[in-house]
C-alpha cells in the first residue's frame, strides 16, 4: 500500500532504479555478503595455513593423543588440553545453559512486561562486562572460596565452569528470548484454549516451536565458552595434566594458545596455531552434532 | 474436570496477558505423561524457574556491586580527565575512554551494516542451499575461535601487510571480523523468524523484493537485529586479547585513526595482572562498567525511537 | 517520495563507506616523529615510565610503547613495524644473527611463599627438587606438614627461561605445576595459598608475600648488583643490526642508559646497569 503512495513523485532516475532495482540491489548485497564471507574465509585459511604443516609433520594422531607438551624440546602433544576444553565447556554449558534458558523462559512466559523491560537489558548489559573482569572476580572471590571450602588449589575445572557459565549466560538468554518471542502468539493461545496449563504450553508448544533458535543460542554460548581465553587463563590453573576431578586444575586449548603465543617462535608458534586448528575442528564437530540433533528431532516431530 | 477447576485461578492470573478464556477442554495426552497434577507441576516449575532467574540476576548484580563498591570511591573527576602516569599507578583514564569509544564504535559501524546485509542476502536473496548452510556453519565455528588468534591475524594482515600499523583502524577491523559471525547469525535468526505470511502479503500487494525486505521484514526483525548489535558492542568494548596486538597499548589521546590507542579493558588487564595498582584497576573497571551501561542505554534509546518511527 | 531518495542515499553512503575502507587499507601510516617500542609485557610498565618522562622532556618526539610479548616485539622489529623491541628472554641464536641486544637493567628473581610459611631459606637444589616434583611436602624442607603447590610461568616467558637456566638446570618442571601468565597472578596466588611456592620479578614483590633466601643470601638490590644473589636476568632492548634509527629513537636509547633514565628504573625496583 505504502509503496504505491510514493509512485507519482518519482524522478526518472528513481524510475530507472525501480526498473533495475532487484538486479541492482541484489548485486550490491551479493558484493557485501561476499566481502564479509571472504573475510571469514581468509581468517580460516590463515589459521590452517599456519597450523596444518606442523600438525602433519608431527603426525595428526600423535599431536592429538600425546600428553607431552614440551615446546622447547620439540614435543607437541595436546591431549590434556583437548580434555580440559571439553570438561570446562561441558561444565559451563550445564551452568550457563540451565541459567540462561531458565532466565529466558521466565522472561518470556512468566514475567510481567515491565519487569522484562528491566531484566532483559540488564542481562544484555552483562555481555559487555569484559572477560578480564569476570576472570578477575573469579580469582579474587571464587577461587579462594573453592580452595578453603572444597580443597585443591582453587584454580580448577569447577571455577572455570562457573565463570564461563556466567559469562555465556547473557548470550544464551538474549538469543533464547528472541527465539521464544518469535513463536506466534496463536500457538500459545491455542494451547491454553485446549486446557494446557501455562507450563505445559511452555514445555510442549513454545519450547518445541522455538527449538532451532534455542539450539543457536546454545551453540553461540558454547562457542563463547570454548573460545574464551582471558578469564579461563586466570581461573583454570593451566597445568599440563589431564584433570581427574572437578577440583583439579586444567589447561584448555585456548589458554594454551594465549599463554604462550606472545613468546613463541618457530615450530612452537606453528604448534599453537595447530592448537587453533584442533579447536576449530572441535567446534565444527560440536556444531554438527547440535545441528543433526535438532534436525532429526524436528523431522521426527513432523513425521508423527 | 476438578483439575481444571483448580488450575483456573492460575490461568486467570495469566489471562490478563493473552486474553484467552479459561480452558474447558480436557487434555488426555498430558495426563498420560504427568503423574503430578499439572497445576502443581506448574507451581513447582515456575517457582524453580524464578529461583534460577533470580540467582542469575543476583550473581550479576553482585559482580556490578562488587566492582562499584571497590572502584567508585577512586573515580574522581581528575581520574576521568587525566592521562595515566607512572605506568598507570597515578593519573587517570581519559585517553582510554576515548580509545574505547573509537575502537569499539568504529568496529560496530563497520561490522553492523555488513553483517546485516549479509544476513539479508543469505535469507532473502538466495535459496536455502548447501552453500548458505556452509556459510552459516563456518560463521558458527569462527565464533568459537579465541580472540588472540583474531589478534594475530589482525597484526599480520591489517597492521603489517596492509600497512595500517598498530592503530585504531587495525583494531577496529579486527574486532569487526570478530563480531561479524555474531551479527550475521543473530540477524539471520531474527529475519527468519518473520512469518512467511508477511512476505506473501507484501509480494501480493505488488512490492519488489527490496521493498518487502526493508518495509516488512527488517521492520519486524529489528529488535532481534538490535540485540545482536548490542551484544557485539559489548563484546567489542570488553575485548582484550585481540586488541593488544592491533590497536595497541599507547596511553595517550589518539589524534587520528592511524594512532594507537589503549582501551579501558586492556588498561584494567595490565593494571590488575601486572599488579601495578589495585585501586586504579578497580576504578578503571567501574568506569568500564558505567561506560557499557551508558552505551547500552543509548543503543536502546535509539532503537526505541527508530522502532517507534517506523511503526 | 523523499524517503525513497533517502533509501538510495543510504545505499550509496554504505558503498562510499566500503570504498573508504578499501582506500584506507591502501594508504601507509605516517610514522615521522613516532617511535614504536614493542614487546615483553614484563618490561612494558617500566618502558612506559621511561617513555612518559622522555616525552615530557622532548615534546616534539613521540615514543609509543606496545605490549604483545617478546617474540611479537622481535617480529615487529624485523618487519619494521617497530624500531625497538623489548625482550625479557635471551635472543635465540637465529635471532642474534641480525639483532643487537642492549641490556637496559637487571631484574632479580624472587622465590616467594605465603606470608605464614615457616620456611625462610632454601638451597637452589631444594627449589629444583620441588619444581621437578621430587620434594612434595613442606615438611621435607623443614616446614609444616603440607603438600607443596607449585606455581610456574608460561613456556617461553623470560622469567621462566631464566628460572629454567638458573635453578632447574634445564630439567622439566613438573606437569602438576600451576601456570600463571604474569607476575601479578603469581603474587595473587601465593598471597592466598599457604601451600604455594612461586617465582617472580623481585621489584614487584611487596609485603603480601614472603621472599625466601636462596643459599642463605637475601635477595636485595645490592646482592643482585654485586652478583652474590644467583637468580638474575637481564631486561633487553633489541634493535636491528645496521638499521638506521631515527634521531628520536637514538635519543630515547641514550636517555634509557643515562643516569636519569637508570634512576627511574631503580625507583621502579629494577637494578641499574651503570
Amino acid at each position: 500500500m505504502r509503496a504505491s503512495q510514493g509512485m507519482p513523485k518519482r524522478s526518472p532516475l528513481g524510475a530507472w532504479l525501480d526498473r533495475k532495482q532487484d538486479l541492482f540491489i541484489s548485486s550490491i548485497l551479493l558484493v557485501v555478503a561476499l566481502s564479509a564471507i571472504s573475510g571469514l574465509v581468509v581468517i580460516t585459511a590463515f589459521i590452517f595455513k599456519e597450523g596444518l604443516p606442523i600438525m602433519l609433520q608431527v603426525g595428526v594422531g600423535k599431536f592429538v593423543s600425546s600428553s607431552d607438551w614440551y615446546p622447547a624440546e620439540g614435543h607437541f602433544g595436546i591431549f590434556p588440553m583437548i580434555m580440559g576444553s571439553l570438561a570446562v565447556t561441558a561444565g559451563a554449558l550445564v551452568i550457563g545453559g540451565v541459567l540462561g534458558l531458565g532466565c529466558a523462559v521466565v522472561l518470556t512466559q512468566f514475567c510481567p512486561r515491565w519487569a522484562v523491560s528491566i531484566l532483559k537489558p540488564s542481562i544484555e548489559l552483562l555481555a559487555g562486562i569484559p572477560s578480564v573482569v569476570y576472570g578477575f572476580i573469579g580469582v579474587v572471590i571464587l577461587v579462594p572460596m573453592i580452595r578453603v571450602h572444597l580443597g585443591g588449589p582453587g584454580l580448577s575445572v569447577l571455577a572455570s565452569s562457573i565463570v564461563l557459565g556466567i559469562m555465556m549466560l547473557p548470550t544464551v538468554t538474549s538469543i533464547s528470548v528472541d527465539a521464544l518471542q518469535a513463536v506466534p502468539k496463536a500457538y500459545r493461545d491455542g494451547s491454553i484454549a485446549l486446557g494446557a496449563t501455562h507450563w505445559q504450553t511452555t514445555r510442549m508448544v513454545i519450547l518445541k516451536a522455538s527449538r532451532s533458535g534455542l539450539v543457536a543460542a546454545m551453540i553461540l554460548g558454547m562457542g563463547r565458552a570454548v573460545g574464551e581465553t582471558m578469564a579461563v587463563i586466570m581461573v583454570a590453573g593451566n597445568t599440563l595434566d589431564v584433570p581427574d576431578s572437578i577440583l583439579a586444575p586444567v589447561r584448555t586449548l585456548t589458554s594454551n594458545i594465549a599463554l604462550e603465543m606472545g613468546y613463541a617462535a618457530g615450530d612452537h608458534r606453528k604448534a599453537l596455531f595447530a592448537t587453533g586448528v584442533v579447536l576449530f575442528v572441535i567446534i565444527m564437530i560440536l556444531n554438527t552434532i547440535a545441528l543433526t540433533v535438532s534436525r532429526r528431532r524436528s523431522r521426527r516431530k513432523s513425521g508423527a | 474436570m476438578t483439575r481444571q477447576a483448580i488450575s483456573n485461578p492460575l490461568h486467570a492470573d495469566e489471562g490478563a496477558d493473552n486474553g484467552a478464556p479459561p480452558p474447558q477442554i480436557n487434555a488426555p495426552r498430558h495426563r498420560r505423561q504427568l503423574r503430578i497434577p499439572p497445576d502443581v507441576a506448574q507451581r513447582i516449575v515456575v517457582g524453580g524457574l524464578w529461583a534460577i532467574a533470580m540467582s542469575a540476576v543476583a550473581v550479576l548484580l553482585f559482580i556490578i556491586v562488587f566492582i562499584m563498591v571497590k572502584g567508585l570511591p577512586h573515580v574522581t573527576p581528575e581520574f576521568l580527565l587525566q592521562a595515566p602516569a607512572k605506568g598507570g599507578r597515578l593519573g587517570g583514564v581519559s585517553p582510554m575512554i576515548f580509545g574505547t569509544i573509537a575502537v569499539a564504535g568504529l568496529a560496530v559501524l563497520i561490522a553492523g551494516p555488513i553483517g546485516v546485509i549479509t544476513a539479508i542476502y543469505l535469507t532473502e536473496y538466495t535459496r536455502e542451499s548447501k552453500l548458505t548452510a556452509f556459510i552459516r556453519f563456518g560463521a558458527d565455528c569462527l565464533a568459537g575461535i579465541p580472540s588472540i588468534i583474531f589478534g594475530l591475524f589482525g597484526f599480520v594482515f591489517f597492521a603489517d601487510t596492509l600497512g595500517l600499523g598498530i592503530s585504531i583502524i587495525s583494531g577496529a577491523l579486527t574486532l569487526a571480523l570478530m563480531v561479524l559471525p555474531t551479527i550475521i547469525r543473530t540477524s539471520e535468526e531474527a529475519i527468519r523468524a518473520v512469518p512467511a505470511a508477511f512476505r506473501d502479503v507484501s509480494f501480493g500487494l505488488g512490492s519488489t523484493r527490496w521493498q518487502m525486505v526493508t518495509r516488512v521484514v527488517l521492520r519486524s526483525a529489528l529488535p532481534g537485529i538490535g540485540t545482536g548489535i548490542v551484544l557485539s558492542i559489548g563484546r567489542s568494548i570488553s575485548e582484550t586479547a585481540a586488541l593488544m596486538l592491533t590497536s595497541g597499548m599507547v596511553a595517550r589521546h589518539p589524534s587520528s585513526v592511524f594512532d594507537s590507542a589503549r582501551t579501558l579493558a586492556l588498561h584494567f588487564f595490565t593494571l590488575s595482572r601486572e599488579g601495578i595498582s589495585m585501586p586504579k584497576a578497580y576504578a578503571t573497571a567501574a568506569v568500564l562498567v558505567l561506560a557499557i551501561l551508558m552505551i547500552n542505554l543509548l543503543a536502546y534509546w535509539f532503537m526505541r525511537r527508530f522502532i517507534a518511527r517506523v511503526r | 517520495m523523499a524517503s525513497e531518495y533517502k533509501r538510495y542515499a543510504r545505499a550509496l553512503w554504505l558503498l562510499a563507506m566500503l570504498c573508504a575502507c578499501c582506500a584506507l587499507s591502501g594508504c601507509r601510516r605516517n610514522t615521522a616523529g613516532g617511535v614504536n617500542v614493542m614487546g615483553s609485557t614484563s618490561i612494558q610498565p617500566f618502558a612506559e615510565v621511561l617513555a612518559d618522562e622522555f616525552n615530557s622532556r622532548h615534546p616534539s618526539s613521540r615514543i609509543d610503547v606496545q605490549g604483545g610479548g617478546s617474540t611479537m616485539g622481535i617480529q615487529s622489529v624485523t618487519n619494521n613495524l617497530a624500531q625497538i623491541a623489548m625482550c625479557s628472554r635471551e635472543l635465540k641464536s637465529s635471532e642474534s644473527r641480525y639483532l643487537k641486544p642492549i641490556i637496559i637493567a637487571l631484574d632479580g628473581m624472587a622465590v616467594v611463599v605465603h606470608k605464614d610459611n615457616t620456611v625462610s631459606n632454601l638451597t637452589r637444589e631444594q627449589v629444583r627438587e620441588m619444581f621437578v616434583g621430587n620434594i612434595t611436602n613442606w615438611s621435607q624442607v623443614g616446614g609444616e606438614d603440607r603438600p607443596i603447590r607449585l606455581i610456574t610461568r608460561e613456556e617461553g616467558s623470560g622469567t621462566r627461561e631464566a628460572f629454567a637456566k638458573l635453578v632447574m638446570n634445564n630439567q622439566r618442571v613438573s606437569r602438576k605445576a600451576l601456570t600463571q601468565e604474569s607476575n601479578g597472578a603469581v603474587k595473587e596466588l601465593v598471597r592466598g595459598d599457604r601451600a604455594a611456592i612461586g617465582y617472580m620479578s623481585l621489584g614487584l614483590v611487596n609485603d603480601e608475600a614472603k621472599i625466601v633466601n636462596i643459599e642463605g643470601i637475601v635477595p636485595s638490590t645490592d646482592n643482585v648488583r654485586n652478583g652474590s644473589y644467583p637468580l638474575v636476568r637481564p631486561f633487553l632492548f633489541v634493535v636491528r643490526m645496521g638499521a638506521v634509527l631515527s634521531p628520536a629513537a637514538k635519543e630515547f636509547l641514550e636517555f634509557v642508559l643515562s643516569p636519569q633514565g637508570q634512576h627511574l628504573l631503580v625507583e621502579e625496583g629494577l637494578v641499574s646497569v651503570l
